[in-house]
């Protein structure tokens, strides 16, 4: 079995009918991880108990009982995840040494269906970023060529994902965190319906936007790894209680019937020219396959990006207000900095911990909330929330799904983008709407540039109709052809 | 144009030391950035509803009963400085 490129169904089976053993599989793994992630740094801690928790699931298989949908598979986990006794740091200095009492519900539901969490991959700071260069620990390499930026922020999953260090990972989106990556590094990576997963145990963002997903090499491996994990979490009140469909055993790749938007905004947008000749390619093959194509009208997208950075950072702006030195994380030494107050506690311990990406999102954030600018920006951008999503419903009166670019290019150079600040920003344009309106989002990967990088496609649907996102991207997958390659990496 | 003298204020509300250079350069790119936002300003939006959370999902509701799942010494044992089962600050009074 060649266990690198073998999906996770197949892994899981193979481990549940003793064919190979869940230890097998995990050593297979740890000692890829071993000899690629000097060259990629998409690990920020390899989990030192894997080898543990894989002999637990052959025990299970020995003694007759079925771990679960992803029995022993080994699946890489965004830093940015509770891990139970297992460090996770936000990819920030401020949390270096944490080390969670808990799993965050995801991940305990990974491990009660017989998953092995592999490591902790690599991100932005606090999932601030779309490049993986705000991470505390060191930005991450694009496998396909490492004078890129994977993406961001889960871009240590799309990597780790891309050079088959693990044959599935989990990242998560708050305004194109999973998509934007998956783009980059030529994975399948979906950001669900807001309230289709729970968020109990993510360090929080903005907790309006943020929504965790899979990512993986095909899209009937993406839609049992979210089967994995999806659905009511009591201990987050903003969970759907709606049925979780069993998505990766009704896939289709006919697509009659179903009516693909064109959002006019997006396609008017300065693309790149691979860009725009795969995401042809892409609208070419959907129409081959019966989808009869439409043309939507969402002008308010033009607004997404800045209304997306002033509720994420108000919203950040409150969240990491709990990173203040005292029950977690990086503490100043008081004596040093001639300090006496809890004040100066909080505000040295804080200057101290965060980086320069979070310490800009944070006084962002706070000032727009600020007294005297509250309504003018954060009271300002709520509302054209409500206009943008009202859009976004009108328009799925006349489609079913959309289909657009991801991004406006293919993964930037490393470095190329910090100086700035804005223009990073604005690599989020055509992913944030799909988290303002809380809509279920996904990134397909389709083919490559002249250079040689993936790019893929993004497919936005309903509330809660993944099925017909994943029935896309398994059509695309089925019958876009595009060149075998691999990265440079293996 | 966001002043340094504004960027100084806001870092006292969120307890967020800045060094000089990083309210230099942060009052110069929020002031960028605040600018091409601006362009939210141009929408009418009277009467429109603020949206917090995007999507139909009703929120549930259960009764606030106690669960300890983690315990008082697992929660302090990432604590910079404890003392049995309290977090250790400053004196504040």
């Amino acid at each position: 079995m060649d266990l690198t490129h073998a999906k996770i169904s197949e892994i899981a089976t193979s481990i549940r009918s003793k064919k190979v053993s869940a230890v097998e599989v995990t050593k297979h793994f740890l000692s890829r991880i071993e000899k690629i992630d000097k060259q990629l740094n998409a690990f920020i801690t390899v989990n030192a108990r894997a080898l543990d928790e894989a002999k637990k699931v052959d025990a299970e298989v020995a003694q007759g009982k079925n771990p679960g949908l992803l029995a022993g598979v080994p699946i890489a986990v965004k830093d940015l995840l509770c891990t139970e006794g297992l460090k996770t740091t936000a990819a920030s200095k401020i949390l270096a040494n944490f080390i969670p009492p808990y799993d965050a519900s995801v991940v305990a539901r990974l491990r009660a269906h017989g998953a092995i969490v592999i490591g902790k991959t690599n991100l932005d700071e606090f999932a601030m970023g779309s490049s993986n260069e705000t991470s505390a620990f060191g930005n991450v390499k694009n496998p396909w060529n490492p004078e890129y930026v994977p993406g961001g922020s889960s871009g240590g999953s799309a990597a780790a994902l891309a050079a088959h260090l693990a044959p599935g990972a989990i990242g998560t989106d708050t305004g194109g965190s999973i998509r934007q990556p998956a783009n980059f590094c030529g994975v399948y990576g979906i950001k669900p319906t807001y309230g289709r997963v729970s968020r109990y145990g993510i360090v929080a963002y903005a907790s309006s936007l943020d929504q965790a997903g899979p990512m993986a090499h095909t899209t009937e491996d993406l839609a049992l790894m979210l089967e994995s994990f999806a659905g009511f979490c009591k201990q987050d009140s903003t969970t759907s209680s709606a049925a979780v469909p069993k998505w990766s055993k009704n896939l289709k790749d006919d697509l009659s019937g179903v009516r693909v938007g064109l959002p006019k905004e997006y396609f008017a947008a300065e693309i790149d020219k691979d860009t725009q000749r795969v995401v042809e390619q892409a609208i070419k093959t959907v129409e081959r396959r019966g989808a009869q194509l439409v043309e939507v009208n969402l002008p308010l997208v033009k607004y997404a990006v800045p209304i997306y950075y002033l509720i994420a950072t108000s919203e950040a702006s409150s969240n990491l207000a709990r990173y203040d030195g005292v029950r977690y994380g990086h503490r100043a030494n008081m004596q040093e900095h001639n300090a006496k107050s809890i004040d100066e506690l909080y505000s040295i311990s804080r200057g101290e911990g965060f980086g320069s990406e979070v310490k800009r999102r944070i006084i962002l954030g706070t000032y727009a909330l600020s007294s005297g600018y509250y309504d003018a920006y954060y009271q300002k951008a709520c509302q054209v929330r409500n206009l943008l999503r009202a859009q976004f419903l009108n328009a799925f009166e006349g489609c079913d799904v959309m289909l657009s670019p991801v991004t406006l290019s293919p993964a930037f150079k490393i470095g190329s983008r910090v100086k700035s600040v804005l223009e990073m920003y604005m690599n989020d344009i055509f992913t944030t709407s799909t988290n303002l309106t809380g809509l279920p989002g996904m990134s397909v990967p389709c083919g490559f540039s002249d250079g040689g990088l993936p790019i893929g496609v993004q497919v936005t649907g309903k509330y809660f109709d993944e099925q017909s996102l994943f029935n896309v991207s398994y059509t695309l997958e089925k019958h876009l052809e595009k060149p075998a390659r691999q990265p440079h990496v293996i | 144009m966001i002043t340094k003298e504004t960027i100084q204020k806001i870092s006292k509300l969120a307890r967020l030391n800045l060094t000089e250079q990083e309210m230099t350069q942060i009052s110069e790119q929020l002031t960028d950035i605040l600018k091409h936002f601006e362009e939210i300003s141009e929408l009418d939006t009277k009467g429109v509803l603020p949206i917090i959370i995007p999507s139909e999902v009703a929120f549930h509701w259960r009764k606030d009963e106690v669960a300890q799942e983690v315990s008082s010494e697992e929660l302090v044992a990432n604590a910079p400085e404890c003392s049995g089962k309290l977090f250790k600050v400053p004196s504040v009074v």
